[in-house]
Parts: structure tokens; C-alpha cells; sequence
């Protein structure tokens, strides 16, 4: 039988190759099965597996799609492939940037820098197109692989049914070589925006369509513009209504331009439509077009993230606007956060864990939409009051410092704090309030290094001026200790104590905070391990 | 707190001046000065709690909308 591709790939690097699972007599049961073999599914797989959860990846083409795709790779981000192994390959192929400027017409009317302090290994953000943030990923899982992390992924497998038999899921896959089933005792669906797991349960995905078209011209050629995202509203070349402008990898330029709502599609893909507008922008035409693309796009989330033992990651949960670089980032986190909860609860932690993965990335989802949203808003105004309030923020910008805050081209993807979780701990610690229960840890310098790549990937007892023991463990789990001298590290002191003279973090595995107080308080520090663990949720 | 009791010193000089400004503008040209003076004083105000009231006060106070 044929198995036709649905679109070109760029690297073909997971070829169907038959497994016995195809010739066992019932369903071969797996821990968990991740349906999709993007940024999301991959980093899911390859987090898991180095905890030692065996791990199955299912996907139905052998590699990674054309074109560039997902390109801002936030800290967070980087941060999280650091630890799984893939960062400073993407770092040394990507373009590091982290400061923006805004243009009305020919004047520079906003400028902002996403990392204004020093002491961070990784910079605010490199631009990566999509397929060699996969391939650094797939990279990772081979040579975890071979070091015995048990991950398999399947190429050429689509998931064709999911039935949930309440102590599993069975998957109906189709391949070459014909059908067959597996088994899992969980499920997670990475299969992008149009999730055919979701449609398969019919579970619902309703949000808002945003009335605007944008081009993608990915634009080959050699030039000198800064390593900075320029944005344009109503740009003096008329290229579109506004024009965004990233500098790639290998000589490519990402170009964004604004089409508005009512444009014939097929005719502004064709190549002599693109070099139309990129020739005025550019005052010239030499260069040549890499991968074009019109997109339009939604804000929207599914209800909850979790259905029994069907979980959702990514864009099959979630959905932005790509203004503000919050969708694989997003994603990303999701397999950051569901990874360790995931490995637990089959380790015999309670089921509550994967109920605050819901919780927590429900709230993250819900901040980036609401983010993405109102940029959406100011770049597509959709009412005429809205258009005239845009404008004058625009016409007060250029001599008014006081409006150029309300700019608004994309307000670019941070790490969400999970206040309110119900895994966090009280905070019992007068310290600075980026470093609170709920937080991603901020980096800092360490020694010749850096404080996260010692966190490593259990929990950890960060112990700041104080005394703890090595190791404490409690609900499954086992905290390893770090302490560090603070008087040696100065950033360590000014990001986690401020006038605090000591300190002990409790930090969970994704290195989020989940509880801090003055001193090693026995009593507290294990009621605190429980509840992260899914205990005593408070 | 939003200031609710009579605070400007010549209101009919002010009324006059707020007029005046306007003059010669076509509408559009009105609605979009009207649009930078309302971001020019809310963000003189600054005070998040006093906008929110002004906003809804400026709301409340609107003729209801002719229905039909």
C-alpha cells in the first residue's frame, strides 16, 4: 500500500524500519506513547528517557518538515535543552539576539532589550529555523540512546484510533507494512494545532480567529542589517500593512509582511507577487527566495490538558499568534513540565501530579494568549476605535517617551510563574520576588559556570549560607543538596536571598521553585516534598 | 481615589480651550486628537485604580444607545 507524504521533508531522520510489536499476537504495552515527533513530542521523549521511562514516539513521516517555521528560541527554552543536552549546539548554529527596535513610516519610535542583566549562560533568544531545532533534539535522543536511554521512535507510524480501556490506551497505527496496535499506559498528543488524537476524542478547541493574513518570505542573501528584530508599523516601503524582519542562520533573512483580511491567496504566493513587495523593501532584488508561507492564525486553548490518561502538549492544546515567539517555547515547557510528573506517576506517585500539569500549563497557556491576544490586537485593530487608539499611541510615540511603552508588536515569551500552584509551599523567605514559590529559577554564575546546569534533573536543596543535609528523601522522591557560598557568588546572593542573610529552595525537577525558607527546617522541607509530589495538595 | 468635586479653576476657560483646539479639524482629524489627549492625561494620572474608575464613570454616564 502507498503511504504518501504530506509535505517535503527537510531531514529525513527516523526511516520506517518494522518492529516485532507488528507481528505480536496482542498489543505490545508501552509506559508512554507521544504521538507527533516535533519540537514538543521529541523533547518530551528525550526528557523521559534520560529519567529512564521508556518511551515511544510515533509520527507519521520519517523527519522534519520544510521551511522555517518555529525561529525564536527563548532563555527558557534553551535552558531546558541545556539540561536534556541539546543547547549549546543550537546556541552555536543559531543567531544570538535579544534587543528589538520599532519603526512608524522611516522613524525609529520604540527600542527594548529582552535581557538587560548579566550573569545568564544562555542569551534572551536565538533565532533557529524549526528543522535544526528538531535535528538537535534527535541528535540528543541518539546519543542518549546510546547510552541506553530507552526511546524509540517510529517513523512512518500514524495513530489511526485511540481507544482509552480505562487501565490504558490501545493505538490503532498504520504503517507500509500495514496496521497494528499497541498499548500505553499514558498517551501524549504532540500532533500540532490540528491534532488528529483530539479530533479522534472529539474533545473541543475554541478561541478566537484573528481576520489577518501575514506572508513569510525566508530571503537568502548577504546583508548588513543588525542581529536585533526590526518591526515596522505602516512601513515607508508599503510592503504590507506592517513588516517584521529577522536575521537566520546560513545567510537567510525572515521577512513578515501584513496582507490584511481580503487577499487572494494564490496569487500572493506566487513568486513575482513576493519580490514584488521584498524588492521595495529591499531597493533591490538580489537574493533569492528560500520558503514562502501565508498564515493566518487563532487564539485558542482546549479546556484542560489532561483526559484520564490522554495528556495534550503543545500546540494540540494550545494555540497563539506567532507575535511574541510563544508558541514551541510553550510547547517546550509543556514536555518540561509533564516529563518529570509523568516518570513519577508511573514510578507510583500520585495521579494529582498530572492534574497540575494541567493547572500550571493551563495558567501558562492562558498568559500567552492573553499576551498574544493584545499584541494581535494593536498590530489588527478591529474596530475602528480601536485603529484611531493605535494611531495616536503611534503619532505620541515619536516625541512622547511616555507612550512608547504602549507599543505593543509582540511582548516576547518569558517563562510563566505557576502562582497559586498547588504544588507550591507557602513562601516563608523575605527575598526577591523573581525567585518565589511557582518560579522558574533564575541563572546566575556559579564557580567557572552556571547555577542551572548544577541543578541537574531531580530535585535539588539549594542551600544558600546555611546547612542541610545531602540528601533528603521523602513521597518517592530524593532532594540532592547544593550549597553554595554566597559570598563567592555574588548574582547567586542579589537573585535569591536580596537582604535575606541565608536561605534553603526547595526546586522540583523542572527547576521551578517550590518552596523557600531562612533556614533547613526538617518538618517543613518534607511536607513541602510531598506536596510536590502530588501529596497533600494544598 | 477619582476626584469627583469641581477641580479646574476657569472651567468656562477651559471649556473654551478644549473647544478651541478642535477648531478647523474635520472629524476624523477631532476623534484622533480627542485619542492622544485621552493617553496624554491617563498617563499624567498613572494611577491604575483612578483610570479604571474614570473609565467606567465615562461609560455609565453615556446616553443609552437608541435601539432599532
Amino acid at each position: 500500500m502507498t503511504f504518501a507524504d504530506r509535505y517535503p521533508l527537510a531531514f529525513r531522520l527516523y526511516p520506517y524500519a518494522r518492529v516485532p510489536d507488528q507481528d505480536a499476537a496482542t498489543p505490545v504495552r508501552h509506559p508512554v506513547a507521544i504521538v507527533g515527533a516535533g519540537p514538543v513530542g521529541l523533547s518530551l521523549a528525550l526528557d523521559l528517557g534520560l529519567r529512564g521511562t521508556p518511551v515511544v514516539v510515533l509520527d507519521d513521516h520519517e523527519g522534519v518538515g520544510l521551511g522555517s517555521r518555529a525561529l525564536c528560541f527563548a532563555k527558557r527554552t534553551l535552558e531546558i535543552m541545556d539540561r536534556l543536552g541539546a543547547g549549546r549546539a543550537m546556541v552555536e548554529k543559531g543567531i544570538v539576539w535579544q534587543k528589538g527596535r520599532v519603526f512608524r513610516d522611516r522613524d525609529e519610535i520604540f527600542d527594548f532589550d529582552l535581557l538587560p542583566e548579566a550573569g545568564h549562560e544562555y542569551p534572551a533568544f536565538i533565532n533557529l529555523q524549526q528543522p535544526h531545532f528538531e535535528r538537535f533534539v534527535m541528535e540528543a535522543i541518539v546519543r542518549a540512546q546510546a547510552g541506553g536511554a530507552p526511546i524509540e521512535v517510529r517513523g512512518k507510524n500514524r495513530v489511526d484510533g485511540v481507544t482509552d480501556t480505562g487501565d490504558g490506551v490501545l493505538l490503532d497505527l498504520m504503517t507500509p507494512d500495514g496496521p497494528y496496535r499497541i498499548a500505553a499506559d499514558y498517551v501524549v498528543a504532540c500532533d500540532g494545532a490540528r491534532s488528529p488524537v483530539r479530533g479522534m476524542l472529539g474533545l473541543g478547541f475554541e478561541g478566537r480567529v484573528f481576520e489577518d493574513n501575514f506572508l513569510i518570505a525566508d530571503v537568502k542573501m548577504t546583508a548588513d542589517f543588525p542581529t536585533e528584530r526590526w518591526f515596522w508599523f505602516e512601513p515607508w516601503f508599503k510592503s504590507g500593512d506592517s513588516a517584521l524582519l529577522h536575521k537566520q542562520p546560513d545567510d537567510i533573512w525572515r521577512i513578515d509582511f501584513q496582507l490584511g483580511w481580503d487577499i487572494d491567496r494564490e496569487k500572493e504566493l506566487r513568486p513575482e507577487s513576493i519580490r514584488a513587495r521584498v524588492d521595495q523593501m529591499l531597493g533591490h532584488s538580489d537574493y533569492e527566495l528560500d520558503w514562502c508561507s501565508i498564515y493566518t492564525f487563532q487564539c485558542r486553548r482546549m479546556q484542560s490538558f489532561r483526559h484520564g490518561r490522554i495528556l495534550f502538549a503543545g500546540d494540540s492544546a494550545h494555540q497563539v499568534s506567532p507575535f511574541g515567539a510563544r508558541g514551541a517555547n510553550s510547547g517546550v515547557q509543556d514536555a518540561d513540565n509533564l516529563s518529570w510528573k509523568l516518570a513519577a506517576v508511573l514510578g507510583g506517585a500520585p495521579e494529582a501530579l498530572l492534574d497540575s500539569y494541567d493547572a500550571e500549563r493551563v495558567q501558562a497557556a492562558d498568559e500567552n494568549i492573553l499576551n498574544s491576544s493584545r499584541s494581535t490586537d494593536f498590530l489588527t485593530p478591529k474596530t475602528e476605535v480601536s485603529r484611531l487608539f493605535r494611531n495616536a499611541v503611534l503619532d505620541l510615540a515619536r516625541d512622547h517617551a511616555f507612550a512608547r511603552p504602549l507599543i505593543n508588536s509582540g511582548r516576547l515569551s518569558v517563562p510563566c510563574v505557576y502562582d497559586g500552584s498547588p504544588l507550591n509551599s507557602p513562601d516563608a523567605l523575605d527575598a526577591p520576588a523573581r525567585s518565589r514559590p511557582g518560579a522558574p529559577c533564575p541563572d546566575a554564575p556559579l564557580g567557572d559556570g552556571f547555577l542551572l546546569p548544577a541543578l541537574g534533573h531531580g530535585f535539588t536543596l539549594l542551600a544558600l549560607g546555611c546547612d542541610a543535609p545531602d540528601t533528603l528523601a521523602e513521597a518517592g522522591a530524593t532532594a540532592r543538596r547544593l550549597s553554595v557560598d554566597v559570598t563567592e557568588a555574588p548574582l547567586i546572593r542579589e537573585r535569591y536571598l536580596g537582604a535575606a542573610p541565608a536561605g534553603l529552595y526547595l526546586i522540583r525537577p523542572d527547576q521551578h521553585v517550590a518552596g523557600r525558607w531562612p533556614a533547613f527546617d526538617e518538618t517543613a522541607i518534607r511536607a513541602a516534598m510531598r506536596r510536590a509530589m502530588g501529596h497533600d495538595a494544598c | 481615589m477619582l476626584t469627583e468635586r469641581p477641580n479646574i479653576p476657569d472651567p468656562d476657560g477651559f471649556y473654551a480651550e478644549l473647544l478651541g483646539v478642535h477648531e478647523g479639524l474635520s472629524p476624523d482629524e477631532s476623534h484622533s486628537l480627542n485619542a492622544r489627549l485621552i493617553l496624554i492625561l491617563a498617563n499624567h494620572i498613572g494611577d491604575r485604580a483612578v483610570l479604571s474608575a474614570a473609565l467606567a464613570a465615562a461609560r455609565s454616564s453615556g446616553r443609552p444607545a437608541v435601539s432599532g
